[in-house]
C-alpha cells in the first residue's frame, strides 16, 4: 500500500496561517469530536491525570488509615473497598494506557514527521471507548463499591455482595480503548516512517511504543474473554471458577495473569522508552548500544507472555510449573538490565544538564534499580514462598511501576511539555517537585520492603503493634509524595498560563517533533523529512537569539513541501 | 538521606520483636536456614549491582556535568564485547539464584515420611485446627523438632496459611487439599497469618503457632482433648465460643460485628428478616448453629457457615449454657 497521507480534518483547510493546534479552532465541539493526534492527546491528558488524582487520594486514604492498627478514619468494609478502588483506578484507569495514550498520542506521529496517525477516527473512537469504560467502572462506586482488589479473585469476587459487575465490565470496555489504540499505533509505525527512517534509525521511543502495542493487542482480549466469564457466573450461575458449581479458582488466577502479567510490561516498556530519549538528550549524546536496547524491547514484549505462573508460586500449581516459570521470569530480567546499563553508558563522555526531565531520568534509575533486584527475590521460589502476599511485592510493584512508570512518564511529561503547550515550566519548582518526590516515595515505600520481609501480609486493615513504626514512616512518605504532586500541578498549571514562550527545540533533541514550532501547527510540518540519525545530537547548537537549538544545516533534512508528490 | 533512613527505620523496625535481623524475623524452622542464605545471597547480589549502576551514574553526572567550555567529547555509541559481558554476567548469576532457589523450594515442599499430621480448615474468618484423636483448637499446637504435615481445606473463599518464621505459606483454595509442612526448631509461640485477602475480618484471621517442648505437647492434647469432662458446661461453652471461630463475628460485650452480639439474647425476642419475630430460646440457638441460613435476625447478611456435624451435641448443649450466661447486666 502507498504511504497516503491520512484524510485530513476539516478543519485544518481554514486553519488561519500561524496558528496553533490549540487555538486553530475554539468551541468544546471542536475538542470532543477532533481527529487531531495531538487534541486527542491533550484529552487523554486530561482525563489520565484525573484518574492519577482520583487513585492519588485513595492511596493517601489507604496511608491514613494505616497509621494506627485497627480503625484509623474507616472500618474494614471501607478500607477494603478504598485498596480496591486505588488499585483498579491507578491500574486499568491511569498507567495502562498512560503513556501510550497521552505522550505517545501526541508524540508518535510527530516524531515520524506525519500529519496524524494512520487512523484518526480509530483515535477518537478509542477515546470515547475509554470514556465509557472509566464511566462504567466509576459508577461502581456509586453502586457501593467493589471489595475484590484490582485481581477479583474467584471464588471471592463471585460470592461477595459488591458491585463487582459494573468494574470488571468497566475493565472489559477499557480493553478495547487499549487494544485500538495499540493496533493504531502499529499501523501507523509500520505504514507512515519517512524516507529515510529505516527500522533501525527509528527513534527507540517508537521501539518502545510499537512494543507495548504488540502486547496491547495480543494480550489484552484474555483479559476480556476472562472477565466476561466472572460476568457469566456472577450472573448466569455457569461454574468456570467457582468450585461450588463445579469451577476451578485457580483457573482464573491462570487466566487473569495471563493477561496482567505482559500487562506490567505495557505499563514499564513505554517508560523506558521515554528514558532512552531523555537520557540521550540530557547527556548530549548519542545513545549508547542502540541495537541491543531496540532488542531488548521486543525480547521483553515476547518473554512476558511466559512469566504469568510466577505470581502463583503458592497457588497449588505442581513443582514442574513453578520451576519453568522461575526459570522464564529470570530470562525476563536480562533485557531490563540491559536497558539499565546501557542508558548508564549513554552519559559517558556526555555533557550532563540536570534539567527537571534529566533528573526524574536519574532517580528513575535509582528506583527502578531497586525494583528490578527485589524481583530477583520474588522470582526464586523458596524466598517467594516467604515474601508472596506481603508488603514485600507492595513495595517491589511500586518501585517498578511508580518508581519506574510513573517517574519516566514525569520525565516524559516534563520533556514534552513545552512541545505540547508552547510554554516553558519554572525549572526551579521543577527540582523542587522531582526532589520532594524522591524523597517521599523512597520513604513511603522502602519501609514497606522491610515490613513484608517481616511477615506483614498486604491487604490488611489491622495488623501487630510491631509493625506500627514502619507503617506511621510509610505514610508519613505518602503525604511527602502528596506535597511533591501538589508543587508538580501548581508550577506546571501556572506555566500554562505565564510561563516563557517555549522555542522549538529547547532542549537540543534530534528527534523530527522538535523540527516543528512550539506547539505544532494542527497539520504538524510544513516539509516532509528525509529522517536522518535521531540520536545526532552532537550536530545540534545553541541559539542564543531562539533560547533554543537548532541543527547547522536545517534543510539537510527536508525533502520537500508536504503534500507535494 | 538514605543512611538517614535506614537508621531510623533500624530503630523503628520490628526486628527486635521478632527477635529477628533487620530483614528477616528470627528463622525457628529446619528450612529456614536455608531460605534465608537465600535470601542473603540475592541482598548481597543487588547490593553489589545497586551499588555499582548507582556510583557509575553519579560519577558520570559529576565528571560530565555540563559546561560551555566543555562540550560532550566523542565516544563509541556500542561496544559489542562489552555490551555481551554486562548481557551474560547477570545471565550466569540469575541462574545461580535460580537453581537455588528451585532446590530450597523442593526442600520446602516436600514432607518427610511419617509427618505428624493436622488437618486444618479455613472459613471466613478462622482457622480451625483438628488433630488426630478428633479434638479440634483455633490455635495451632505442635511438638519442636517433629516434623508436622498441615492437611488444608477451605468451606468458603481463597485463604492462605502464611507462618513468617517457618518460612513458609500456601494457598488454601476450595475444592481441593492444600499441604504444607514444616519441623520447627524452637519452642516458642509464633505468629499464623491468613495471607489472601477473603474479605471484611481477613486482617483479623491471625492465630499463633504455639510449639510445645519435647514431651510436653501429648500432655496438652490429652488435657485439651478432654475440657467437656473436665469444665463446668458454661466454661466449655466458652472454650468452644473462642476456638471455633464463633467470636470472630460474635461479641459478647454487645457491640454488633460481621453478625449480632450475642449478649443478653438468650430468652429473648429476635426480630428476623423476614419481619417476623422468634424467642432465641435452645432451639432457636441450636438451629442457627445448624442452619444459618433460616433464620437470619434483621440487619445482618446470610454469611455464617453451617456447623452442621462439626459440632456435636454435647457442644452445642455447652454452648446454649455459655450464652445462658451472657444475661446483659
Amino acid at each position: 500500500m502507498a504511504v497516503s497521507t491520512p484524510v485530513l480534518p476539516l478543519t485544518d483547510r481554514a486553519a488561519p496561517a500561524g496558528a496553533t493546534y490549540l487555538n486553530a479552532e475554539r468551541g468544546l465541539r471542536s475538542w470532543l469530536f477532533t481527529l487531531d493526534h495531538k487534541r486527542i492527546g491533550v484529552m487523554y491528558l486530561v482525563v489520565i491525570l484525573a484518574s492519577f488524582l482520583a487513585g492519588g487520594i485513595f492511596a493517601l486514604l489507604v496511608r491514613t488509615e494505616l497509621l494506627t492498627p485497627g480503625p484509623t478514619i474507616m472500618g474494614p468494609d471501607t478500607y477494603n473497598k478504598m485498596f480496591t478502588l486505588h488499585g483498579t483506578v491507578m491500574i486499568f484507569l491511569f498507567i495502562i494506557p498512560g503513556i501510550p495514550a497521552t505522550l505517545g498520542n501526541f508524540v508518535l506521529p510527530l516524531m515520524l514527521g506525519a500529519k496524524d496517525v494512520a487512523l484518526p477516527r480509530l483515535n477518537l473512537a478509542s477515546f470515547w471507548i475509554w470514556v465509557t469504560g472509566a464511566t462504567v467502572a466509576i459508577s461502581a462506586i456509586v453502586l457501593g463499591g467493589v471489595d475484590t482488589g484490582w485481581t477479583f479473585y474467584t471464588p471471592y469476587s463471585t460470592t461477595t455482595n459488591t458491585a463487582v459487575i459494573p468494574m470488571t465490565l468497566g475493565a472489559f470496555i477499557l480493553g478495547f480503548s487499549s487494544i485500538f489504540t495499540g493496533l493504531n499505533f502499529i499501523v501507523t509505525i509500520h505504514k507512515m516512517r519517512p524516507e529515510g527512517m529505516t527500522w533501525m534509525r527509528m527513534p527507540l521511543f517508537l521501539w518502545g511504543i510499537y512494543a507495548t502495542a504488540i502486547i496491547q493487542v495480543l494480550a489484552t482480549p484474555v483479559l476480556g474473554i476472562t472477565l466476561l466469564l466472572l460476568v457469566a457466573e456472577r450472573v448466569l450461575g455457569v461454574g468456570i471458577f467457582d468450585p461450588a458449581l463445579g469451577g476451578d479458582p485457580v483457573l482464573y488466577q491462570h487466566f487473569f495473569w495471563f493477561y496482567s502479567h505482559p500487562a506490567v510490561y505495557i505499563m514499564i516498556l513505554p517508560a523506558m522508552a521515554i528514558m532512552s530519549e531523555v537520557i540521550a538528550v540530557f547527556s548530549g549524546k548519542r545513545i549508547f548500544g542502540y541495537r541491543f536496547i531496540a532488542a531488548s524491547s521486543i525480547a521483553i514484549a515476547i518473554l512476558s507472555f511466559l512469566v504469568w505462573g510466577h505470581h502463583m508460586f503458592v497457588s497449588g500449581q505442581s513443582s514442574l510449573a513453578n520451576l519453568v516459570f522461575s526459570a522464564l521470569t529470570f530470562a525476563v530480567a536480562i533485557p531490563s538490565a540491559v536497558k539499565v546499563f546501557n542508558w548508564v553508558a549513554t552519559m559517558y563522555k556526555g555533557s550532563v544538564r540536570l534539567l527537571t526531565p534529566m533528573l526524574y531520568a536519574l532517580s528513575f534509575l535509582f528506583l527502578f534499580t531497586i525494583g528490578g533486584l527485589t524481583g530477583l527475590f520474588l522470582g526464586a521460589l523458596a524466598t517467594d514462598v516467604h515474601l508472596t502476599d506481603t508488603y514485600f511485592v507492595v513495595a517491589h510493584f511500586h518501585y517498578v511501576m511508580f518508581g519506574g512508570t510513573v517517574i519516566a512518564f514525569l520525565a516524559g511529561l516534563h520533556y514534552w511539555w513545552p512541545k505540547m503547550f508552547g510554554r516553558m515550566y519554572s525549572e526551579r519548582w521543577g527540582r523542587v517537585g522531582a526532589l520532594l518526590i524522591f524523597v517521599g516515595f523512597n520513604l513511603t515505600f522502602f519501609t514497606q520492603f522491610v515490613m513484608g520481609s517481616h511477615g506483614m501480609p498486604r491487604r490488611y486493615f489491622n495488623y501487630l503493634p510491631r509493625f506500627e513504626g514502619l507503617h506511621q514512616a510509610s505514610t508519613v512518605g505518602s503525604y511527602v509524595l502528596g506535597l511533591g504532586f501538589m508543587v508538580v500541578a501548581a508550577y506546571l498549571l501556572h506555566s500554562l498560563f505565564r510561563g516563557a514562550p517555549a522555542p522549538a527545540n529547547p532542549w537540543g533533541s534530534a528527534t523530527l517533533e522538535w523540527e516543528t514550532s512550539s506547539p505544532p501547527p494542527p497539520h504538524n510540518f510544513d516539509e516532509e523529512f528525509d529522517a536522518s540519525d535521531p540520536y545526532d545530537i552532537e550536530s545540534l547548537e545553541y541559539d542564543p537569539a531562539g533560547g533554543g537549538y537548532r541543527r547547522h544545516d536545517p534543510s539537510a533534512i527536508r525533502l520537500r513541501p508536504a503534500g507535494a508528490p | 538521606m538514605t543512611t538517614l533512613a535506614l537508621t531510623s527505620l533500624l530503630a523503628a523496625g520490628p526486628a527486635g520483636a521478632d527477635g529477628g535481623s533487620f530483614w528477616l524475623p528470627a528463622a525457628r524452622s529446619t528450612t529456614a536456614g536455608e531460605v534465608d542464605s537465600l535470601f542473603y545471597l540475592i541482598l548481597g547480589i543487588s547490593l553489589f549491582f545497586f551499588v555499582l549502576i548507582v556510583a557509575v551514574m553519579l560519577a558520570f553526572v559529576l565528571r560530565y556535568r555540563h559546561r560551555r567550555e566543555r562540550p560532550a567529547e566523542p565516544s563509541r555509541d556500542h561496544n559489542l564485547p562489552l555490551e555481551l559481558t554486562w548481557t551474560l554476567i547477570p545471565v550466569v548469576l540469575v541462574a545461580v539464584i535460580f537453581f537455588y532457589g528451585f532446590r530450597d523450594y523442593l526442600d520446602i515442599t516436600t514432607p518427610p515420611r511419617n509427618s505428624y499430621q493436622v488437618q486444618v480448615e479455613a472459613q471466613q474468618w478462622s482457622w480451625s485446627f483438628t488433630y488426630p484423636n478428633g479434638y479440634t483448637d483455633s490455635v495451632l499446637h505442635v511438638p519442636v523438632a517433629r516434623p508436622v504435615e498441615l492437611v488444608m481445606t477451605s468451606r468458603d473463599v481463597i485463604h492462605s496459611l502464611y507462618i513468617p518464621a517457618f518460612r513458609i505459606k500456601r494457598d488454601v483454595v476450595p475444592g481441593r487439599y492444600a499441604k504444607v509442612w514444616f519441623e520447627a526448631t524452637e519452642p516458642g509461640e509464633y505468629d499464623l497469618f491468613c495471607a489472601e485477602y477473603c474479605g471484611t475480618n481477613h486482617s483479623n484471621m491471625i492465630t499463633k503457632v504455639v510449639v510445645h517442648p519435647t514431651g510436653e505437647f501429648e500432655t496438652w492434647l490429652g488435657k485439651a482433648s478432654n475440657f467437656l469432662e473436665q469444665m463446668t458446661p458454661v466454661d466449655a461453652g466458652r472454650k468452644i465460643f473462642q476456638v471455633r471461630g464463633c467470636q470472630q463475628c460474635h461479641s459478647v460485650d454487645g457491640t454488633a460485628k460481621v453478625g449480632p452480639s450475642l449478649r443478653g439474647v438468650f430468652g429473648h425476642q429476635v426480630r428476623l428478616a423476614d419481619g417476623s419475630t422468634v424467642t432465641a430460646d435452645e432451639n432457636y440457638i441450636r438451629q442457627s448453629i445448624l442452619e444459618p441460613a433460616s433464620e437470619v435476625v434483621a440487619g445482618f447478611d446470610p454469611v455464617m457457615p453451617t456447623f452442621q456435624g462439626r459440632l456435636s451435641d454435647q457442644e452445642i448443649t455447652a454452648l446454649i449454657a455459655y450464652l445462658k450466661s451472657l444475661d446483659g447486666n
